[in-house]
């Protein structure tokens, strides 16, 4: 069968990989409403201010954004064929993401410790479940890098294979864009 | 890379086969259809399997609807106990929303989209197996809490505080939001599906302005469940957690407010009604222009109305919620919002009959129900405006004139064209006619029977009947109205006769269809009936708008003078050659999107209360995503559709 | 008991069956669409008729806000009704002019036309700023605080199933019947002690819902005597159905004199039989949850307050009528009147059971 080429001239992964982006916007988008919209409204401490660590948040931030730019730069590395530094920037980006979810994790822990039980108050409930969201986001991400990095050990390296990356880069950027946001709205401007 | 998936396949068919030998042949070619069915990834087949699991639960509701009404007879009866009752109404909007409502369309979408646009199948046809998995397992799993005894009973909107652990004890709640969280997954991925179908897979030439009517509002409706799902996601989430992990998003003692619950709601909720009610306006801009014999008058506008009215139908969600004390200046601007919305669906009411004005009009069965459509849809929309002003609005809430209004919306809307897609489209699926006569008593028994049921819920609601009470005074005075709709809903339950008789002497020996019965304008009467299963033996390529009237059968007609219709067995021109010139690759069966929803609904099932069996879940659904991602979608790897 | 038209002309029935008794604007050309709904309509009507009349209808106002809600709610039904004529007459027409056997030539095209879309989109759009124009006025009147300063305030709470209403300005709390005089302002001011209610009197006012850790307002001044019926209308749970309650609106004075009954301590019961169950009363489990002013032990505002329980009218929160005998049935089989009243059945012998209703019912 012939392949008809896709109308739109994205092909149709790719189509779908930012139909889907557009529909987490809506579910970020209502996270992040109900945090502003509970905002301040906390009755028992702790408060956010008690806790937040910023400059701890700011490195494990930046520490994702350079996963963001690794990513860039193992798609250049596909398309330039380079099997080798495209493995190792995946690997690298996966792992950055790794380092990323290792710090919420200890945020978490540090918060559970200083009394801030997912149950305890309405901050606990917002900030748990809209971070929590993103870090399963996270998770999810470095498992699929992980994927790619392992079978880009053979095969070769078509067009097919650089629009997964390319995909999979598209996902990565948006989870990376939405912590920009969470971190603005629930560190900075705490 | 290539695992050789397709020879496990057949490895598993093979010990199926051996294990259908054993128990006789009889079974072996049986068990093969099964197998074939479940792992089916052709989107008529799954059309078929939506149609079937929809159907299903829409009679399931049905009954409980019918349930309701008895109890409601007369006043002050105590047939049913009010636990069970709650039980009952929870469940029959539940299910007729997500369970009935949403598979029938999505049926329609699959059966329909790929044919009109020229295309071979879906985008993704493994995803869209998955997700009428997911429809199907959250359906079982909300019925699972049947005989467990605890059926979810807060109503469908699942309103906060009521719905919290402290005042909801039972696990009925729990039900309801895994069942829904469940079936959204799936949902999700079809309008994922179907929004990537229809912008890439359109057959050359066919642009955006030559997409027949149905395949737009499938557009529409798709990106509307991209947008609308999430909110209700998070909403469900959110109670998830309050009911089990002891969070806080609904409780009031905590500072929250429980009205973010119908924000969340009704975010969703408002749209879903345009996510059910448009796809059936597309049908009915499909039916009327094919039975007028003219085409869609003012096909842009059409277009743009249906457009407008989902814009429009994310910014007036609160008025679900005028009585619960916004303040007048939010009422206002959500009444003016609402008020809105009955301008685009006036327009495509005009633009029907302006349709059908100098027509020539044949009252096919699928007409009748079109035109029931237009008519019924107009009391529903005229009632609607009626309570989008929010001081009458405040009479009107939470009583049977809502419920009369809603039910000549989604039955007088949604059903009505529903019906009218069933006896159009029949012919396509099946290649063989279904009965006029039968499908026109099943058409004027529904009209009757609904409006019987229905119409007296106006005067009802508006003379003091509460919704969702179990019963009811008699000194209300309002024994003879509720008896005439309880008569109503039995009679509905005997409209269906027909239908059932119909389809089952239809399946056993109907007339053969042909092409194209109806003489119909669009893509898909240019196969077969059936179609083969590539659909399009030649990828057509689309010249114009309506391109089956054009040139073929109009210029024939003009110089027959009155020109003798093709019907069934007619004479129609046949667009497409009996076989394909060159062998055509089709996607191959696949198991993987099966493994995955059982995973996903294993998941779901620890969600009552078992991290083990939600681990266990959770890896069973990573298998099945990596068993499908490393499996080739077609089976000698060729490429993508 | 209430006042009603005995009638059932009532505006809703005349003018949504096109037969309206009054000045009917409808123009001609009506199909037969019409014809059924007016039969179906007439049909509903007719069995309606057997039933009325309608003490909780919506469209029998009694108070100046239900004026107002039903006042608009006939305008937009004038229209709806004419909208309703015009197109399904419209739509009969066309499908009766242009059916096969009529049709001689061949259907000519007509894709489009600019001016007609232009029309059709126009004129419901000024249909709509009508019914928007008056509807806002509206809103703004019924909505908005009110400025009455001479309002009458009550305090509701509203409780899984029941109602308590108190008047901050005499220090009174009574359940399940609110009384109010005729002609002032009453503000309801409303809060909820656990789900979504909806406080709803159709003759006197609109729905508000009641809602947790939020106190909402709706006033209204009635215009009449009259006991009026009211019902929850937010969904809340097992009993919802049975959340009823009445408002009894009096003279100012029947009024006054009513609140100074009710400020008294509840009077000792006379009979033999009530004196029996005032003893019965005070060591069983009611004074858990019950109070009544004048006995020590029942202080707990956990139910309804009992003081004055025999001047009410009904019990269970608006189910049934207040006697001896079916206050018997009441405390004997709670659950089975009210599934799922919080009110647990109490274990009494049937002699046990009368001294208490007698007791009940002399504290008037």
């Amino acid at each position: 069968m012939s392949e008809l080429a896709p109308v739109t001239g994205i092909r149709n992964r790719k189509l779908a990989m930012w139909t889907f982006i557009g529909s987490e916007c809506m579910l970020f988008a209502t996270l992040i409403s109900t945090y502003m919209v509970y905002r301040g409204r906390n009755l028992i401490g702790p408060y956010p201010h008690e806790l937040l660590n910023v400059p701890f948040i700011t490195v494990t931030t930046f520490v994702l954004l350079m996963s963001s730019l690794c990513m860039v730069l193992a798609l250049a590395a596909m398309q330039q064929g380079n099997r080798r530094q495209a493995r190792f920037r995946l690997f690298l980006t996966a792992a950055l993401g790794l380092v990323f979810l290792v710090g919420q994790f200890y945020e978490f822990n540090h918060f559970h410790h200083e009394g801030l039980g997912l149950s305890r108050n309405l901050f606990s409930s917002t900030f748990y479940i809209l971070t929590g969201t993103h870090g399963a986001h996270v998770l999810g991400g470095v498992i699929w890098l992980s994927t790619l990095f392992l079978r880009l050990g053979s095969g070769p390296i078509d067009a097919e294979r650089i629009e997964t990356v390319e995909i999979a880069g598209l996902y990565w950027h948006f989870v990376d864009a939405v912590w920009i946001i969470l971190f603005t709205l629930i560190y900075l401007l705490a | 890379m290539n695992s050789q998936p397709a020879g496990d396949r057949s490895e598993r068919l093979d010990g199926l086969n051996a294990r259908a030998r054993a128990m006789g042949q009889a079974w072996k070619p049986r068990l093969a259809v099964v197998a074939d069915w479940m792992t089916t990834v052709d989107h008529k087949k799954i059309a078929i399997l939506y149609f079937l699991s929809g159907m299903t639960f829409l009679l399931i509701a049905g009954m409980e609807g019918q349930l309701i009404r008895v109890q409601l007879a007369q006043s002050e009866l105590r047939i049913l106990d009010p636990n069970l009752y709650n039980q009952l109404f929870t469940m029959h909007g539940t299910t007729m929303v997500f369970f009935a409502g949403m598979p029938l369309i999505i049926a329609y979408f699959n059966f329909v989209v790929p044919l009109q646009i020229g295309a071979r199948d879906v985008a993704f046809p493994r995803l869209n197996m998955f997700s009428w998995w997911l429809a199907v397992f959250g359906g079982l799993f909300l019925y699972a809490s049947v005989p467990l005894g605890s059926m979810p009973d807060g109503g469908w909107f699942a309103y906060t505080p009521l719905t919290n652990r402290e005042y909801s004890p039972g696990r009925g709640m729990d039900f309801y939001v895994l069942a829904l969280l469940l079936a959204g997954v799936g949902t999700i991925a079809g309008g994922v599906n179907f929004v990537v179908t229809i912008l890439n897979l359109r057959a050359p030439g066919m642009t955006f302005m030559r997409l027949p009517l149905f395949t737009w509002m499938a557009l529409v409706v798709s990106i509307l469940i991209l947008l609308a799902f999430p909110p209700f996601t998070v909403g469900l989430l959110f109670l998830l957690f309050d009911r089990n992990f002891g969070t806080h998003f609904f409780d009031a003692a905590a500072g929250a407010d429980p009205l973010l619950w119908q924000h969340l709601f009704w975010v969703f909720g408002h749209p879903e009604v345009y996510i059910l009610v448009l796809p059936a306006f597309g049908i009915a801009s499909e039916v009327i222009p094919t039975f007028s014999r003219k085409g869609l008058f003012g096909y842009p506008v059409v277009v743009f109305s249906g457009v407008l009215i989902a814009f429009l139908g994310f910014g007036v969600w609160a008025h679900h919620m005028f009585a619960v004390g916004m303040g007048p200046l939010a009422n206002s601007v959500f009444a003016g919002a609402t008020m809105l919305i009955a301008v685009p669906t006036g327009i495509k009411i005009f633009n029907w009959i302006a349709t059908m004005w100098g027509g020539k009009l044949r009252f096919t069965t699928p007409m009748l129900w079109a035109i029931g459509l237009v008519s019924m849809f107009i009391i529903g929309g005229l009632s609607g405006v009626m309570h989008a002003s929010p001081p009458t609005d405040l009479q009107q809430t939470d009583t049977y004139f809502i419920v009369a209004h809603f039910h000549y919306v989604l039955i007088g809307g949604l059903v009505f064209g529903l019906f009218a897609g069933l006896y159009y489209w029949f012919p396509k699926a099946t290649g063989k006619m279904l009965s006029d006569k039968l499908g026109k008593w099943h058409f004027w028994l529904t009209l009757a029977a609904f409006n019987i049921t229905f119409f007296p819920m106006h005067f009802s609601g508006l003379l003091g009947m509460p919704r969702r009470t179990f019963t009811y005074p008699s000194e209300l005075g309002l024994d003879g109205f509720n008896l005439v709709s309880t008569i109503g809903a039995g009679l509905f339950t005997v409209a269906f006769v027909p239908l059932i008789v119909n389809l089952w002497k239809t399946l056993r020996n109907g007339e053969p269809a042909g092409a194209n019965p109806w003489g119909a304008p669009t893509l898909e009467w240019s196969t077969g009936s059936p179609p083969p299963h590539y659909n399009f033996a030649v990828v057509p390529r689309v010249q114009r708008r309506d391109p089956l009237w054009h040139p073929w059968i109009r210029p024939e007609e003009e110089e027959a003078g009155d020109h003798e219709d093709a019907g069934p067995g007619g004479v129609e021109p046949r667009l497409q050659p009996e076989v394909a010139p060159e062998p055509v690759v089709m996607p191959s069966n696949s198991w993987w999107p099966m493994v995955m929803s059982i995973g996903m609904l294993i998941a779901t099932v620890g969600g009552l209360g078992s991290l083990e069996t939600t681990l266990v879940g959770a890896a069973i659904t990573l298998v099945g995503l990596f068993g499908w991602a490393f499996e080739p979608a077609f089976r000698d790897g060729a490429g993508h559709l | 008991m209430y006042r009603t038209p005995t009638d059932i002309s009532n505006r809703a029935l005349a003018a949504l069956t096109g037969l309206a008794a009054r000045r009917a604007p409808v123009s001609g050309g009506g199909g037969s669409c019409v014809e059924i709904a007016a039969v179906v309509a007439a049909l509903a009507a007719g069995l309606g008729a057997c039933g009325g009349p309608y003490p909780q209808s919506a469209v029998h106002p009694a108070s100046d806000m239900a004026v107002k809600l039903d006042d608009l709610f006939d305008q937009i039904l004038w229209w709806a009704a004419g909208v309703f004529v015009v197109v399904q007459g419209i739509l009969f027409y066309t499908l009766f002019r242009f059916r096969e056997k009529q049709a001689r030539r061949r259907p000519r095209e007509f894709h489009g036309h600019t001016l007609l879309e232009i029309g059709w989109t126009l004129v419901p759009a000024l249909i709509l700023v009508a019914i928007a124009v008056p509807t806002i006025r509206v809103i703004f009147e019924v909505d908005r605080p009110t400025t009455d300063e001479n309002a009458l305030v009550v305090e509701v709470e509203a409780r899984r199933w029941w109602w308590e209403f108190s008047y901050p300005e005499y220090d009174l709390v009574t359940a399940n019947e609110m009384h109010i005089p005729v002609g002032r302002t009453i503000d309801v001011r409303m809060r909820s002690a656990d789900v979504l209610h909806s406080f709803w009197v159709p003759r006197l006012g609109g729905k508000r819902d009641v809602v947790p850790g939020r106190e909402n307002h709706i006033w209204f001044k009635a215009d009449s005597t009259g006991v009026f019926l009211g019902q929850c209308a937010e969904f809340c749970g097992v009993a919802h159905a049975l959340m009823g309650f009445r408002v009894i609106v009096q003279d100012p004075s029947e009024f006054q004199e009513w609140v100074g009954a009710s400020l008294l301590d509840a009077p000792r019961p006379t009979s033999a039989d009530g004196r029996a169950g005032a003893g019965v009363f005070a060591t069983s489990a009611c004074v858990g949850c019950h109070t009544v002013r004048g006995v020590a032990t029942a202080q707990q505002g956990f139910g309804p307050d009992l003081t004055h329980f025999g001047s009410r009218l009904t019990i269970g929160a608006g189910i049934l009528e207040n006697n001896v005998d079916n206050l018997v049935t009441w405390l004997d089989s709670t659950q089975h009147v009210k599934p799922g009243a919080l009110m647990p059945e109490v274990e009494m012998s049937e002699e046990q059971l009368r001294q208490l209703a007698r007791f009940l019912l002399e504290m008037r």
